[in-house]
């Protein structure tokens, strides 16, 4: 069971529990500490950093400096990890668990081969995000792999996903992982952008709001033109070419066919929030037009529409590292202030800002953010040019012509309805990443927009979990007489 | 056509369109009456559309079983009902014992099923370890019924309703009916759509089938029945190699499990949580049927779970469900209450709720599951 937790001063006991150890959850696990509270920290991961400050396991024997991990992020990376580090003895700290389940004030944990309920009175929740998939012909292909995990091969494992390496999609993390292979000294052989480049122009005024995260921006596109790394703008992704693996990706610009051969691709379209917690957690969803997405609601303050469930990071919205930073801040800072906890005072942190100030710093970062899906927006329509014979949902082996038929012979027009009848989204990676496809094929079939078709509801496991550990725990009760149907 | 609808007489106004309203749809429609049903969801989405797919006459009390054999028989007709065999397959079922002790009711149940024409072979000791060498040591025996089976309720319940709108009934989902009264010769009721206007229909015959919620036309008629909502708690593996060769219950209850033709494992037991108008999971109840379920195919162990979920059903006090006409109103027939096994029934049922609108009385024996059995049930006037 959970260890019960004490806050400072207070005949009142509160469970504190944050999910994710990135930024958002280290940050607030910092303030938590500063105002007396000992939260427990659950994240999935090995080490904690989250995905962008991911660490190497440690003592895996290759040695890359701060630097070369996280380039012009070295120094908020440290920053980041230091602060976890002095924060362990004061937190309870537990790496490498997964939560599965969350039932009213109970999450549900897998670590080491055990099972464990976790009580909690609040809950902040910083599950950050994993890629934004569009499929392709030739997407399931040995040596296609998403942007981040292509990010994850680098870091935590120290290797290339290929010998000669095309970066395709759109977003910056496109920019951003073909500088990292290259500097690294992997060969990218292009970087193909669906996003046309007159868009990126058009967003540099909103871009410039945070003129340190722009400048890096356009100092990597630099640096991979200067390495005589190929680089498209405005192209039509049309296939991935390849047998038992890839051997070429082909495009289309202004009707002119290109293509260039690989070994290995790495695709990525942005980032999509892990929202299933909160969704399992019973917080109530609105579309966001800017993350094209449907999000768990929240006030500026991260507040949920569950009392003691708040959200922060990019598990509540795309905004990146620093935003999830003071994003986990203010949602500690609105707990402390539900639970009658004084804010504490942090004069050695920087950033350590008032509630205002946070809140006023966030407002800018979304502006920036809405540069960003200027210049970067998804390819309009997707789905139209999805041949009928590709997969959608690999899992379950669900094509787009599967699809678009039950579409048609059975009016459907939402999206769980489409999972019912077809099983797209019913496989191991429950729709988280599918899903996003299918509603595309679901909405371009039907005549409806995006977020007409609705939303994926989240199910039990969050991720695939083993039977074994479930039977080592000794609270299992029994099934009551009466629910013993046969 | 909402605006033809305003205007509409039907014969037949079916209220719920799972598949005990959906296969009595197909079957009026068949029989050439004007007929239309309403949802207020998806036809097939609440308990037909998530129960665990069991199609199993074995283990059922002795008055379903007159029932459960009818419905047996559409079941092997499905294409040619439905247009699709709805992963139905004639797997058998094993009920096991865990004891003893539990075999001679396996004995006693299996004699009593010959007389209604059902198969049933019990099998203990050596020759039992040696048939079905991929169980545990959670089973001691047990009686395979080869003529039961599994189907996918997904896929089956949905066709029912599409089945009964390609033979003419008017299928209105995402339309709830909001009123209905009995004005001394017909129904009037009020439906309304998601989206347009309120429709005013009425009909001479009015069919109760909206599941876990039909009190609330049951009430209206001053017939509540004592009925709860229950949720059965479901879970699914990944794909495993084949070795779950039949549908399996125990006896006593607790778990169920099967195997799909994709190779995950389907498995049921106890309960979930819920509001009455949706269901949740439990993972408490998930990992204690784990256990049960380990005993029983130890095989599970090394596999993923992949995803859990729940459904909203009614629960009577003798578990037998309530089919029949009013002891209030004329010509308003119920059947709901299912209390979790309507999934075989239900073609069986539509099939009776047509016998009853056309002729008048059905040569299927259903005296045992009249509303007004429940004595002392308290009557109240719940709004629809
Ligand atoms: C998780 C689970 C597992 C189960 N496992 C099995 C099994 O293995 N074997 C078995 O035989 N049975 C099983 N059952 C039971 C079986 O699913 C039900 O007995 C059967 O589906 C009942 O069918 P129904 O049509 O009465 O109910 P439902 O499918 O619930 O249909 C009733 C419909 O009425 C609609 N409705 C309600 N009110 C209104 C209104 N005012 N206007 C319009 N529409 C309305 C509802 O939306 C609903 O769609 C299980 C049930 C559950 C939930």
């Amino acid at each position: 069971m959970a260890e019960r937790t004490v806050n400072s001063g207070d005949t009142d006991v509160a469970n504190v529990v944050i999910v994710g150890a990135g930024p958002a959850g280290i940050r607030a696990a910092q303030t938590l500490v500063a105002a007396g509270v000992r939260p427990i920290v659950l994240d999935e991961n090995v080490r904690w950093g989250g995905q962008i400050y991911r660490q190497p396991p440690q003592g895996a024997g290759f040695a890359r400096s701060m630097q070369a991990l996280y380039g012009f992020e070295a120094a908020k990376a440290d920053a980041v990890h230091n602060a976890m580090a002095a924060l362990l003895p004061q937190v309870d700290y537990r790496p490498e668990t997964l939560v599965w389940a969350c039932d009213p004030q109970r999450l549900h944990t897998l670590h080491g081969g055990r099972e464990a309920p976790v009580a909690f009175t609040h809950l902040i929740i910083a599950s950050g995000a994993t890629d934004r998939v569009l499929p392709l012909p030739g997407w399931t292909l040995p040596g296609v792999y998403t942007l981040g995990g292509a990010q994850v091969a680098l870091k935590a494992q120290g290797c290339a996903i290929g010998e000669r390496v095309v970066f395709a999609g759109t977003g910056p993390l496109l920019y951003l992982v073909a500088y990292q292979y290259a500097k690294a000294g992997a060969n990218v052989v292009a970087v193909l952008d669906t996003s046309p480049f007159v868009e990126q122009a058009k967003a540099a005024p909103r871009l410039l709001s945070q003129p340190s995260t722009f400048a890096k921006g356009v100092y990597y596109l630099g640096w991979l033109r200067a390495r005589g790394v190929r680089v498209e703008y405005g192209v039509t992704l049309e296939n991935i070419d390849g047998t038992a693996g890839v051997r070429a990706i082909r495009w289309q610009r202004n009707g002119r066919e290109s293509s260039i051969e690989c070994d290995a691709v790495g695709l990525g379209f942005g980032l999509r929030p892990e929202t299933q917690l909160a969704d399992l957690a019973g917080c109530s969803f609105v579309f966001d037009d800017l993350n094209r997405c449907w999000l768990p609601e929240r006030d500026a303050a991260g507040r949920s529409s569950q009392p003691g469930i708040y959200l922060a990071g990019d598990g509540a919205g795309i905004a990146g590292a620093d935003a999830a930073e003071l994003a986990g801040r203010r949602a500690a800072l609105a707990l402390l202030e539900d639970l009658g906890v004084a804010a504490p005072s942090m004069p050695d942190v920087p950033h350590a800002w008032d509630a205002t100030t946070i809140e006023r710093k966030l407002a800018s970062i979304r502006r920036f953010r809405e540069g960003i899906e200027q210049a970067f927006a998804l390819p309009k329509d997707p789905a139209a040019q999805w041949p009928d014979d590709m997969l959608v949902c690999r899992c379950e082996e669900v094509s787009a012509g599967t699809l678009r038929d039950c579409v048609r012979q059975d009016g459907v027009t939402e999206i769980n309805r489409l999972k019912a009848l077809t099983r797209v989204g019913m496989g191991r990676c429950q729709g988280r990443m599918c899903g996003e496809a299918a509603c595309h094929v679901l909405a371009d079939a039907s005549g409806q927009t995006y977020a007409q078709v609705g939303r994926l509801r989240a199910q039990a496991p969050i991720k695939p979990i083993p039977i074994a550990p479930m039977l080592f725990d000794e609270h299992v009760a029994a099934i009551p007489e009466e629910a013993r149907d046969e | 056509m909402s605006e033809t609808l305003q205007t509409l007489h039907y014969d037949v106004v079916v209220a719920g369109g799972g598949l005990v309203g959906a296969s009595a749809a197909r079957a009026l429609a068949e029989r050439g009456l004007k007929v239309a049903l309403f949802e207020r969801r998806y036809c097939g989405a609440q308990a037909s559309g998530v129960n665990y797919g069991g199609v199993r006459c074995q283990g059922r009390p002795e008055v379903q079983l007159p029932l459960a054999m009818r419905a047996r028989r559409i079941w092997d007709r499905l294409p040619e009902l439905i247009g699709i065999d709805g992963e139905f397959v004639r797997s058998g079922h094993l009920r096991l014992a865990r004891r003893e002790s539990d075999l001679e009711p396996l004995d006693a149940w299996s004699a009593m099923a010959e007389n209604y024409g059902l198969s049933t072979t019990v099998f203990r000791g050596a020759e039992f370890r040696e048939r079905f060498p991929w169980l545990g040591e959670g089973a001691v025996g047990g009686s395979l019924c080869m003529s039961d089976g599994h189907a996918n309720p997904r896929l089956v319940s949905p066709a029912f309703a599409r089945a009964a709108r390609a033979l003419g009934a008017e299928v209105l989902e995402r339309t709830p009916i909001t009123s209905v009264t009995h004005d001394g010769v017909r129904f009037q009721l009020t439906a309304k759509p998601e989206t347009g206007d309120e429709l005013h229909v009425s009909c001479d015959w009015l069919l109760n089938t909206s599941g876990a919620w039909a009190n609330h036309i049951a009430g209206t008629f001053g017939e509540r029945a004592p009925m709860h909502a229950i949720y059965p708690n479901m879970w699914v593996t990944e794909p495993l190699p084949k070795f779950v060769g039949h549908n399996l219950g125990v006896y006593g209850g607790g778990v169920y499990a099967r195997q799909v033709e994709r190779g995950n494992c389907v498995i049921g037991g106890g309960r979930g949580t819920g509001d009455g108008e949706y269901a949740q999971p439990s993972a408490d109840t998930t990992r204690a049927v784990m256990r049960e379920a380990c005993a029983l195919l130890p095989a599970l162990r090394n596999a993923l779970l992949i995803r859990t979920w729940s459904g909203v059903e009614g629960e009577t006090p003798d578990d037998n469900p309530i089919i029949g006409m009013s002891r209030t109103t004329p010509r308003l027939v119920h059947a709901f209450g299912f209390s979790g096994g309507g999934f075989l029934l239900a073609p069986g049922v539509g099939e009776v709720l047509a016998d009853l609108v056309t002729q008048g009385e059905t040569a299927t024996p259903i005296d045992a599951f009249a509303v007004d059995r429940f004595a002392t049930a308290p009557v109240s006037h719940a709004e629809v």
